[in-house]
């Protein structure tokens, strides 16, 4: 670049400065760094959260009733230290029930990951059927599932399909508003940008809107993952079969025998595999998207 | 006395021809602009806010259409750097920088040579692998500038594009655009409300009147390239200033 050279010696800066000093300063980093405070809450939590469970169970409760919530140390031994005890009974039944609903639960998410992004990329291009499906969304986002069980039962064989159709009607609607959103985010300079270089729809989808969608896309996945749990424990509840049972069929067992330390290990896996999930897709944005986009910072 | 640095016998390669505009709500943003740009020629416009000085850009890059008259441009051969800098956050300076041109499918290694090269050109060498939330605001300018240059273009389109910066970092970027001016030997056409940009960077800057949008002066600037930051504190730097301020004021009334 010697022309360069020469010409930029014409100009007032001095050549002799690096040229990033010459530049103003770069904007300082400032994400958070994990910190010894970062632990100290949840923990005060966990505290509180035990705190309160010996309280209830020990004090509120009279004896008699300490059954619906035994206390932390006999959850821990009945319910976790148990390794099988009858047919049901311990934590290896729990663990089996607790996979298969797991598998449910991951099998109705991708469907729902693949179902959502594609009609929310569907009403991003074309207006008439976002507004022709939006209202739909919605409501299943608040049908009561369990009141469309019979009719689910009715016309979808198997409790395999069935109880994925209870996970995507209870996850989907995260997905599609959020990669919507996410669609539609990109600024109207960026568009014009493209639409002067002639970009065609696709290009324009792959290259703008699909990576500036990314940070909400993610925002919804976290949600969707962790409905795709809980729908697939609500799907355990009324669809089932014998065999190895969800973890949902399980804890109605559980519950209608009144085995409490069971029943509370069993609503705590049933947690656990939530926040496993949704510290996964938390992992992941951060993975995918934290090195541009700023907030995403809750795992 | 005005000496670009190329040669101005060449034909114009941006030309407005009569040209008006009128927004269907029937605001009447341009009336009957005509005016040519050579290469080697920079050309601003000033002219008071919503006069319709950044839709003859929009004109000029078809991206929207005149109501009445011609603009006569190749429109394969714009560059157009916009108000912000329209960087995708989520792609490096390096990768911003190939953008235009992995849209018009420009083989890759091609596309990697002309980026050091454009790189190189606004000074952001070392900063290739930074995200744009890394950069200031001059900095994301430079590789804004950067991104239209990988194309080569013939005209230059810039929408206010220094407007949001601060004063230093703006004359910084002034010299440096002068000198890409003097390398690259393109045809500008530069929208601005500062009146010191426009003398300092132009050969010739049109005073806009608004609604409707007319071209009410012309004044061409008679300082030689290259320019240094001490013109602007010339006598004759600020009786021209002078000049095209009062034009502008007769043009806002």
């Amino acid at each position: 670049m010697s022309t360069l050279q020469g010409s930029t010696a014409q100009v007032p800066l001095d050549p002799a400065t690096p040229p990033s000093a010459r530049l103003d300063d770069v904007a300082p980093d400032t994400r958070d760094k994990n910190r010894a405070s970062d632990l100290v809450g949840p923990l005060v939590t966990f505290c509180l959260f035990v705190g309160v469970w010996y309280l209830v169970s020990m004090v509120l409760l009279p004896s008699h009733k300490r059954f619906l919530l035994p206390p932390p140390h006999r959850v821990i031994s009945e319910g976790f230290f148990v390794w099988r005890s009858g047919e049901r009974r311990g934590l290896q039944p729990i663990l089996m029930s607790l996979w298969d609903s797991a598998k449910v639960a991951l099998i109705g998410l991708v469907i729902t990951i693949f179902v959502g992004m594609a009609l929310a990329v569907a009403m991003s291009t074309r207006r008439w059927l976002e507004r022709a499906t939006w209202p739909y969304l919605v409501a299943i986002q608040s049908a009561p599932i369990l009141a469309l069980t019979p009719l689910i039962r009715a016309i979808i064989d198997g409790t395999m399909n069935q109880r994925l159709l209870v996970v995507v009607l209870i996850s989907i609607f995260p997905i599609v508003s959020n990669t919507l959103f996410g669609l539609l985010s990109a600024d109207k300079s960026q568009h014009e940008l493209f639409t002067l270089q002639g970009a065609s729809s696709w290009t324009r989808l792959t290259k703008l809107q699909f990576p500036a969608a990314l940070p909400n896309i993610f925002v919804g996945l976290r949600i969707s993952a962790g409905l795709a749990v809980i729908g697939a424990v609500v799907g355990d509840f009324y669809f089932r079969q014998g065999g190895v049972v969800g973890i949902g069929a399980q804890i109605d067992v559980y519950r209608s025998r009144l085995w409490g330390p069971e029943l509370i290990a069993a609503i705590l896996l049933a947690s656990a595999l939530g926040l496993v999930v949704f510290l996964f897709f938390g992992w992941l944005a951060k993975r995918a998207v934290g090195k541009w986009h700023i907030t995403t910072r809750g795992t | 006395m005005s000496d670009a640095p190329m040669t101005q016998n060449n034909a114009a390669v941006l030309s407005f021809d009569h040209v008006s505009m009128t927004f269907p709500d029937g605001t009447r943003a341009l009336e009957d602009v005509s005016f040519s740009i050579r290469p080697g020629e920079f050309v601003t416009v000033v002219g008071p806010s919503g006069c319709g000085k950044s839709t003859l850009l929009r004109i000029a890059s078809n991206l929207e259409k005149s109501t009445g008259g011609h603009c006569d441009v190749d429109r394969d051969s714009i560059g157009f750097v916009f108000q912000d800098a329209t960087l995708m956050p989520w792609r490096t300076v390096r990768r911003n920088v190939e953008l235009i041109a992995e849209l018009h499918k420009m083989d890759k290694s091609q596309r990697a040579t002309a980026c050091a090269e454009a790189i190189e050109l606004v000074g952001l060498n070392g900063f290739e692998d930074k995200y744009p939330r890394q950069l200031s605001g001059g900095m994301k300018m430079r590789a804004s500038l950067a991104r239209s240059l990988m194309m080569k273009p013939k005209v230059f389109l810039f929408d206010e594009p220094f407007g949001a910066l601060d004063e230093i970092t703006r004359e910084r970027l002034n010299d440096e655009l002068l000198r890409l001016f003097q390398h690259e030997g393109f045809a500008g056409l530069f929208i601005t409300h500062s009146i010191t940009e426009a003398v300092y960077m132009s050969t010739k800057v049109l005073v806009m009147s608004s609604r409707p949008g007319r071209i009410t002066d012309v004044f061409e600037v008679p300082f030689s390239y290259p320019r240094t930051h001490d013109l602007r504190y010339e006598p004759a730097f600020a009786e021209l200033c002078g000049q095209v301020s009062h034009a502008l004021r007769g043009a806002h009334q």
